[in-house]
């Protein structure tokens, strides 16, 4: 049994290690929203769509990291959906963890996407690359 | 911050106490160390701050540390206390069943969980929760 413990440990660290260099990293994504999931699609700049849940730890400091960008730049807005009441949308676009953030360009476009959460001064070059686009 | 919420270091300490346990339930094949830890988690979702680990936290960590940078809402806790709980049931089940090998693979899922918890910060709930939903309404039209 020793073994199998060890094994079990061995296979878990490795896991830890992939989940923790993957986490939060933004990485290019396409399609579209579908349509209606956006209260305004129309406008201009880029919105920061937060995939969220009501007991979810990380969900609060994506909130904050997006509020905060959001707050700095008029360009960029930050729109929570909860992923519950949501679950059409949560399986068109291919949404299994949460937090997944989603940044949208202003055609509607999932331009870059995460799950976790994202480096402040990573999202920050991200949203500004995508405003530039 | 509120006296309600918890010092986020609480919940990593209690996870990596749990996993010291699973590990010693997996050498020992104990069903009622299985049960004892079973019994934890019962407390823990009802409320986290109350299980003998969260006191150790309070009486000989947290002292012999600065204060919070941050304190988190205690409900995801008490989540992943119930998932917890309910892997550690099924877990007791084989062991004091006779089926050891239901009681083996339990515990080792409930080991991983409270390994990826407790030394790289996973939230099970996070990632199970959405998944779980998704599936129990049927199939992905992705």
């Amino acid at each position: 049994m020793t073994y199998v413990v060890l094994a079990v440990l061995a296979a878990a660290t490795v896991a830890g290690l992939v989940y923790r260099a993957r986490y939060g990293r933004l990485r290019a994504s396409g399609g579209e929203l579908p349509p209606g999931l956006l209260p305004d699609p129309g406008s201009a700049g880029v919105t920061l769509l937060h995939f969220t849940w009501a007991t979810c730890a990380p969900c609060r400091q994506v909130r904050a990291v997006c509020a905060d960008l959001a707050g700095d730049l008029d360009a960029v807005r930050h729109v929570e959906v909860d992923a519950d009441a949501h679950l059409d949308a949560v399986k068109s676009l291919d949404i299994w963890r949460l937090p997944t953030l989603l940044v949208v360009d202003r055609h509607g476009r999932v331009a870059r996407r995460t799950v976790g959460v994202p480096d402040r001064a990573d999202l920050r070059r991200t949203v500004t690359e995508v405003l530039a686009a | 911050m509120t006296a309600t919420n918890l010092d986020p270091r609480g919940p990593r300490f209690a996870a990596m106490l749990t996993t010291v346990v699973f590990v010693l339930v997996l050498l020992t094949g104990s069903g009622w160390l299985a049960l004892a830890q079973a019994v934890v988690f019962a407390i823990g979702a009802y409320d986290p701050r109350r299980t003998p680990y969260a006191l150790l936290y309070r009486y000989l960590v947290a002292p012999r540390l600065a204060p919070p940078a941050e304190r988190e809402d205690p409900a995801p806790v008490r989540f992943a206390q119930a998932v917890g709980l309910v892997f550690t049931v099924v877990a007791v089940a084989g062991y004091l069943g006779g089926v050891t090998v239901l009681g083996i693979v339990f515990a080792a899922f409930a080991l991983v969980a409270a390994f990826l918890n407790g030394f790289f910060g996973l939230c099970l709930g996070c990632e199970a929760y959405l998944a779980i939903r998704r599936l129990r309404a049927g199939t992905p039209t992705a």
